[in-house]
């Protein structure tokens, strides 16, 4: 008894991280899967087919190339348009900043399925037809209020005087802003780039108001497939996927301890 | 060295206001090329502000700057041949200090950059820290680097907002001389903040006594100690006795007889400024003498303290009328009054200086008074 008390804690957190981690282990486990039917949903047998072709379900490949392509546009727009946002708004103070901050709160707060639907009706009446260039617009859209709220907490963390002391020793104020400003904003850039990656390539209800037959996603090829039936190399796809973001927390943390180290040794 | 010093820095007029805060009054000034020249004011007073404003990164909101002939109020702050030391040390976090150190030429591309910020270094004594980042050092060592940053340029102007504040007093009389030494050296104008009045008289040319705002004098080390020209400069300057007299009838033998509170005394014409009849009478503790040998002034009193601090001995001797004089005297072996004892004091005429009794006695004497 001793013994549980004293371990209490450990064992509530690794239910806690069980539970967490019992749906990734299962999709990867059911990758390894050999189906009969169209349900991947019951153990059959043991098998490689679908890692040594991932790409053999009919149209999958080509939903995870097209959101890839967007979630790297949408991002990379939305990544540049927001860290200027933020540096605006945490820099300047200028008439209308206040009601700038919280008009950029509005797509976080506003529920998908009336943005979705409003961006439709908007690319409806301004004829722009549904597809790609529509879901890749609408993507840049939420993202950079996510963008804008990584990037201006790092920059109040900035001093100022740290520009000025760069100016004051000759740097003009585009070698101040790639010399000093970017460096120490880019923790905060990058973290509002990755997260806007993920956002838009997760993204379903939006992406389905804006999407033509044509511009099938991931997200949406997946719950197509599950109506239909769903092949094993959606769960290879999404371990790989699990793995990526998974190698790049990792490495995350890895680079911030080696920097915390060198900073406080 | 010629190339060095585009020649006087000049400020006319310059004014700072934030909102209706008037951060700096009309400042006239002119720095001498080549001249180690002191700031020295109490907190607030608004030296980071004028030197904010020599370097470019506060827009003055009137008056002009001059460097020799050419007019750079509006010139921006990185076309300005003129570095700081600031306050705050502002080193670049995300830079080994080698880099931080090196940023300056780098920006000029100094081909001999690193061997220049190497020097820079190990003229702070931090040969050894060129590969590591601000945030592992001291506060101490910080303040080094910021130096060395600035000093490597060689700018015509160099700006030190109080560069010595975080060292200890070893390292800073040692910083002290390594400064002075480079300003002869290469010849560039040095202007330097501090709150330390020694520090300002040892290393400086001419120093200008900072108060609210407005410069209430400008002169060199001698002069402003022995002639301060308001209360507050001889109270924040070392220390005064003060004393309220009353000019009774004209100058003979070049001496002005005054009264203070029954007391006769003599002071030399020439400090008295015409037509002043009302007068504070302004004694340095040592140019007072216990007994009566000092001079032709005397004035009686009981010592209330004496403390010894080896190479003098300082007295507060309370008058009849109940004011408290300091006096320093020095330990030449001489017998050393004790507390209760009745003694005079006494100083030749000329010693003193003479001030308009209209100022505040208490001008200077409580820093957080005059704040603001
Ligand atoms: N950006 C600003 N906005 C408003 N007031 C300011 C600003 N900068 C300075 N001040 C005010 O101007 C006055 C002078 O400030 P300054 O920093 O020049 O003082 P200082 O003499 O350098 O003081 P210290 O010795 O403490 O560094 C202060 O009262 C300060 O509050
Ligand atoms: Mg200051």
């Amino acid at each position: 008894m001793a013994w549980v008390r004293r371990h209490l804690l450990f064992l509530a957190a690794v239910l806690v991280l069980a539970y967490m981690l019992v749906p990734n282990v299962v999709v990867a486990v059911f990758s390894f899967n050999d189906p009969v039917g169209r349900y991947n949903y019951t153990w059959r047998a043991f098998s490689l087919d679908a890692w040594a072709n991932p790409c053999g379900a009919a149209g999958i490949c080509q939903s995870l190339g097209l959101s890839l392509r967007v979630g790297l546009v949408a991002s990379l727009t939305a990544t540049v348009l927001g860290t200027m946002v933020a540096f605006a708004l945490g820099r300047h103070r200028f008439r209308g900043r206040a009601g700038t901050n919280l008009l950029i709160f509005m797509p976080m707060a506003t529920p998908e399925v009336v943005m979705g639907s409003s961006l439709l009706t908007l690319f409806l009446m301004m004829g722009l037809p549904a597809g790609t260039l529509a879901i890749t617009i609408a993507h840049i859209m939420f993202c950079i209020s996510f963008v804008v709220v990584a990037v201006k907490a790092r920059v109040a963390t900035l001093d100022p005087r740290l520009e000025e002391a760069a100016a004051d020793l000759g740097a003009t104020p585009l070698q101040t802003f790639l010399r000093v400003t970017f460096p120490l904003a880019f923790p905060g850039i990058l973290a509002g780039a990755l997260l806007a990656f993920s956002l838009s390539f997760d993204d379903y209800i939006i992406t389905n108001f804006t999407a033509s037959p044509s511009s099938v996603t991931f997200p949406m090829y997946v719950w197509g497939a599950a109506q239909r039936g769903a092949p094993v190399q959606v769960n290879v796809i999404g371990t790989l996927m699990f793995l990526v973001a998974l190698l790049v927390v990792v490495a995350g943390q890895a680079l911030a301890a080696r920097r915390e180290r060198s900073r406080a040794g | 060295m010629a190339e060095h010093g585009a020649g006087d820095l000049r400020l006319t007029g310059l004014t700072k206001r934030f909102g209706d805060f008037t951060a700096v009054h009309p400042l006239d000034l002119t720095i001498p090329r080549g001249s180690f020249f002191a700031l020295l004011g109490p907190s607030g007073c608004g030296k980071t502000t004028t030197l904010r404003m020599v370097a470019g990164l506060e827009e003055p909101s009137g008056g002009t700057i001059h460097l020799g002939d050419t007019d750079v109020t509006g010139t921006r702050a990185h076309r300005r041949n003129v570095n700081t030391v600031f306050q705050s040390y502002a080193l670049f976090p995300h830079m080994t200090v080698l880099d931080n150190v090196m940023f300056g030429l780098r920006r000029k591309g100094d081909k001999q950059a690193e061997a220049k910020a190497r020097e820079a270094l190990e003229l702070v004594q931090l040969g050894q820290a060129g590969g590591r980042r601000p945030g592992q050092l001291s506060g101490g060592m910080q303040q080094r680097v910021a130096l060395a940053r600035a000093l490597v340029n060689r700018p015509d102007v160099l700006l030190l907002d109080e560069p010595l504040g975080a060292l200890d007093l070893k390292l800073r009389r040692q910083m002290q001389i390594e400064l002075k030494r480079i300003q002869q050296e290469v010849g560039l104008t040095f202007v330097h903040v501090t709150h330390d009045q020694e520090e300002a008289m040892t290393m400086a040319d001419h120093i200008a006594v900072m108060n609210a705002g407005r410069i209430e004098q400008l002169a060199d080390p001698a002069t402003l100690y022995e002639h301060p020209a308001s209360t507050f400069v001889a109270n924040f300057l070392g220390q005064s006795n003060l004393l309220r007299a009353r000019v009774e009838g004209g100058a003979r033998d070049g001496l002005v007889r005054a009264n203070t509170e029954g007391q006769e005394l003599l002071l030399a014409a020439d400090s008295v400024p015409e037509g002043l009849t009302d007068l504070w009478v302004g004694v340095r503790p040592e140019k007072l003498t216990l007994g009566e040998a000092g001079g032709r002034n005397r004035l009686g009193g009981r010592v209330v303290d004496a403390s010894f601090t080896g190479v003098a001995t300082q007295y507060v001797v309370r008058t009849p009328w109940g004011a408290d004089l300091v006096v320093v005297q020095q330990n030449d072996g001489s017998a050393r009054a004790t507390p209760g004892e009745d003694v005079t004091l006494s100083w030749e005429p000329g010693r003193e200086f003479v001030l308009d009794a209209a100022q505040d006695d208490h001008a200077g004497l409580d820093e957080v008074a005059v704040d603001g």
